[in-house]
């Protein structure tokens, strides 16, 4: 004997479950980032099929875990290029990208520039900043100052299919 | 006027969970515990600050949410999108090492911002995201 109501539940019970695990693919990704992982990797740790796994992370984050990734990537790799002490190579495979030119693609797919124009359009800010006393950085539309740190986080975040439109872009 | 922040709340699906978490892991003392099975309100909050406390509640217990909001909130704390909190001490890889020891899901090791802050973050139990900032 299965009442309906036995069933919606259990089926509800096995949603919050895969969603659970999503979620550990999500946080796996903010957190190593910089490893070279894979789609194949984060899915076989989680008992899913790449293919899988990309289809319920787009449903689940709107995004798949491959371009989740590239954006944390890129996220981080905007604040070690404002640091200024790392070259965009460097800088490249610090956040875990193994290809220059796909770093570069990604890189300007979200920001709008290539990174090393974000690099030295940040340096030119620090030092503007310097000259006038004040704190400043590059490529940041909004101010966060004052905001608790996460939220900054999330606003300064480059979000994928949110790239700055092609008109927007620099020529040089 | 002389208000305070006195309690904020963050959702649990499984209370005893969470206590532990709060109370063992991150070590607050139990200021109440009220209800019973899921609906259990308690109030944790760290030692020696009685002014402050986080109220662990079960999600979406106001009578006037239906059932599809039940259930999208319910989702989106599985997902990781819903609750979240902003905790700060002194000593960040101290409390990083030890709130890893206790078997946590971690979401970020301890890392400088760009925004100048250091911080790192972790999962609680019911899938909010609990971050932690250094005080400097």
């Amino acid at each position: 004997m299965c009442q309906p109501e036995w069933r919606r539940a259990r089926v509800q019970a096995q949603r919050l479950a895969d969603l659970a695990r999503l979620r550990r693919v999500r946080d796996r990704i903010d957190r190593e980032y910089a490893q070279p992982l894979n789609v194949e990797a984060l899915a076989r740790d989680v008992n899913m099929s790449a293919g899988h796994l990309s289809r319920q992370f787009r449903a689940a984050y709107g995004e798949s875990p491959y371009s989740y990734l590239m954006t944390r990537r890129i996220e981080r790799a905007t604040a070690l290029l404002r640091r200024g002490d790392l070259s965009v190579t460097e800088v490249c495979f610090a956040v875990g990208c193994a290809s220059l030119g796909t770093f570069t693609t990604r890189f300007t797919e979200l920001v709008g520039m290539p990174p090393g124009a974000f690099r030295r359009q940040a340096a030119e800010a620090a030092d503007q900043a310097d000259a006038a006393g004040t704190t400043g950085g590059a490529g940041l539309s909004v101010t966060v100052e004052g905001m608790p740190a996460c939220v900054a986080k999330q606003v300064t975040r480059p979000v994928r299919n949110r790239e700055v439109p092609a008109a927007a872009q620099p020529l040089a | 006027m002389d208000i305070t922040i006195h309690t904020s709340s963050l959702p649990h699906d499984d209370p005893d969970a969470s206590l532990a978490f709060y109370r063992d892991v991150l070590g607050f003392e139990v200021r109440s515990d009220v209800g019973q099975g899921r609906m259990r309100w308690i109030t944790v909050g760290p030692a020696g600050q009685p002014d402050t406390s986080i109220l662990l509640a079960p999600p979406a217990a106001d009578p006037g949410v239906t059932e599809d909001e039940r259930r999208t909130i319910t989702e989106m704390m599985a997902k990781g999108t819903y609750g979240w909190i902003l905790l700060a001490t002194p000593d960040l890889d101290a409390t990083f090492e030890k709130v890893q020891a206790g078997d946590t899901e971690v979401v970020q090791e301890p890392i400088e911002q760009p925004y100048g802050i250091r911080d790192c973050a972790f999962r609680d139990p019911a899938g909010n995201l609990v971050r932690i900032q250094e005080l400097r």
